[in-house]
């Protein structure tokens, strides 16, 4: 990769990209935890934009399914459960902020040199089709057994969230 | 068609992002987010690769999707937890919760 590539992609995934880095930060650095949950919804709508360019389109549909509508509305439920109307004003960040960005630009410029030198497949075929059929032939054939486990561990994580979520009774 | 060296930028970027929130965060419901953030970029890089690299059986599409099935799991308990834990010492900080040490 180099940048003059960055400046010729498609103008499409420029914009959803940099929607989805800015929303991002906005999910990470805003000060009220509520703008926080709003920005994580707008991230995976453009990240969900992305996925439409790689021909994912059930894929997509199912991250704002899942994603912005329930894990972003049980996180809102959370946070009005939660938090007092004074603490927008609390400090929201701790002692590592500056240790965390040098850590975060290391890793950053790491992850980018790896990409930039190694020789990745290009694209030879065309647009994907049928992906709704192949994903479901094979979550029943080849994945079935994880196809299982996961709803064993839905239905755990349900059982789980039930109990942490009643009422405790102390004797 | 972008390369794909540029999707795994993208995921990359979101991901160190989303690993600075963990890191930074004192909210227990905005470390939880930080954690959506990458597992949303993850999914990012195996759709990608899906696209990419094994096109004929969509391996990474269906990797993707148990991510999804992991995630809202780990949601929904960790919500529960922070909430329990907010009755009992009405707070969300993550350094506040220290109940067990002794």
């Amino acid at each position: 990769m180099n940048w003059s590539e960055l400046l010729s992609a498609p103008l499409a995934f420029k914009m959803l990209a940099a929607a989805a880095v800015v929303f991002a930060i906005g999910a990470v650095a805003l000060k009220n935890v509520f703008h926080c949950a709003l920005s994580l919804a707008a991230m995976f709508f453009a990240l969900s934009g992305v996925f439409v360019l790689l021909d994912a389109d059930f894929l997509a549909v199912v991250q704002i399914l899942v994603y912005v509508g329930a894990i972003v509305v049980l996180m809102i439920f959370a946070i009005v459960l939660t938090e007092r109307i004074t603490s927008a004003s609390v400090r929201q960040t701790n002692y590592l902020v500056i240790p965390g960005v040098l850590l975060c630009i290391a890793l950053l410029a790491g992850l980018v040199s790896v990409i930039r030198a190694s020789s990745w497949p290009s694209l030879e075929s065309g647009p994907q089709q049928d992906t709704i059929k192949i994903i479901g032939r094979q979550l029943l054939s080849t994945h079935v057994e994880a196809f299982e486990v996961a709803s064993v561990l839905l239905l755990a994580a349900l059982v789980g969230a039930v109990f942490l979520g009643k009422e405790i009774t102390r004797k | 068609m972008t390369p794909l060296s540029q999707y795994l930028a993208l995921g990359a970027v979101v991901f160190v992002i989303g690993l600075f929130g963990v890191l930074t965060r004192r909210n227990a419901i905005g470390i939880l987010i930080s954690i959506e953030i990458m597992l949303g970029a993850v999914n990012l890089n195996l759709v990608a690769f899906s696209r990419f690299v094994e096109t004929s059986t969509l391996n990474g599409q269906v990797f993707s999707v148990f991510v999804m099935t992991v995630a809202a799991g780990e949601a929904a308990v960790g919500l529960a937890l922070i909430l329990a834990l907010y009755k009992s010492i009405k707070a969300v900080f993550a350094d506040k919760f220290n109940i067990l040490r002794w």
